[in-house]
């Protein structure tokens, strides 16, 4: 049997950690129930932010991405709509953060980014729901109990980063 | 004593956030304020549109009192205006939430009957003056 060898290096040891990380926040938190389909607190995104803050934009990519795609294969939920709306959100999410991480850093701590990517991450899943899942107007209702549920949780979420960071 | 000076210490310590995420968490509270306002208004509905699949079937002026028959996918949905208020009256479909949704007379309400593929839609008065004075 032919031997596989992958050369790996630190970085990716590193990411695969981190990963690994934001995938077990992801299942915890998949194992609560949530008050309104839709509003979840998002805790593997304090990894991401994390992430980004500590070694940049693409390490903060490819831990995002892999997340979604790792936990969706271990829910079962791989190519379905909610694998879907988590990839959407997710891929928003990152380009907000890749415009957000020029801000000023003396004014913009990452409690901005956190709001920002909240923010992202629900507008990409309701686009994506607008398109294709509930193709009417009236999802639109949702906008603000969404927005509202981002921003707590984007502060809350970017709290605990500074706090992360701090250490 | 000594764990309340912890806890205290713990939390001069936490994180503050800095001038632009002050902007950041004030302005959007603002901006979800006016999205309440303005997505959660019940101003009193104007008119009706009735769709079919995606196609918009037509428009009707909620001021009168009529009844419309509309074929779908299934057969005839009726549809009753009322002065105001508009509802589903008669559907095909087997489960009938688009008949017992009942009344709808606000802006932005919607009743959408999937299996007969007919939707009703209100639509607020476009009217850009409350008062004229000459």
């Amino acid at each position: 049997m032919p031997q596989l060898h992958f050369q790996t290096t630190d970085e990716d040891h590193r990411i695969a950690k981190l990963t690994a990380f934001a995938i077990g926040l992801h299942l915890i938190e998949s194992a609560f129930p949530s008050p309104l389909p839709g509003v979840k607190p998002g805790v593997a995104n304090i990894v991401v932010l994390y992430v980004l803050q500590r070694y940049g934009i693409q390490a903060a990519v490819w831990v995002s991405l892999l997340r979604v795609f790792a936990s969706s294969l271990l829910l079962g939920q791989f190519l379905t709509p909610t694998f879907l709306l988590s990839l959407s959100g997710a891929v928003l999410s990152l380009v907000a953060l890749t415009i957000a991480v020029r801000l000023p850093k003396r004014y913009f701590s990452v409690i901005t980014l956190s709001i920002l990517a909240a923010f992202a991450h629900i507008a990409g899943q309701l686009i994506l729901v607008r398109l294709l899942l509930i193709p009417h107007g009236s999802v639109m209702v949702l906008v603000p109990v969404f927005a509202l549920a981002a921003l707590f949780f984007g502060v809350v979420n970017g709290l605990i980063t500074a706090k992360l960071l701090d250490k | 004593m000594k764990t309340q000076k912890n806890v205290s210490a713990h939390f001069n310590n936490f994180p503050k956030p800095l001038l632009g995420d002050w902007c950041i968490i004030l302005l959007s509270l603002g901006l979800i304020v006016i999205s309440f306002a303005t997505l959660w208004s019940h101003q009193p509905a104007a008119t009706l549109r009735i769709r079919a699949g995606n196609a918009v079937l037509g428009e009707y002026s909620l001021m009168q009192t009529k009844t419309l028959t509309v074929a779908g996918k299934l057969g005839k949905s009726v549809i009753e205006i009322q002065q105001g208020k508009v509802r589903f009256k008669h559907s095909p479909c087997h489960n009938q939430y688009c008949v017992h949704q009942g009344w709808l007379s606000h802006a932005n309400q919607t009743a959408i009957c999937i299996p007969n593929q007919i939707s009703i839609e209100l639509t607020g008065a476009k009217a850009a003056f409350d008062t004229l004075n000459y």
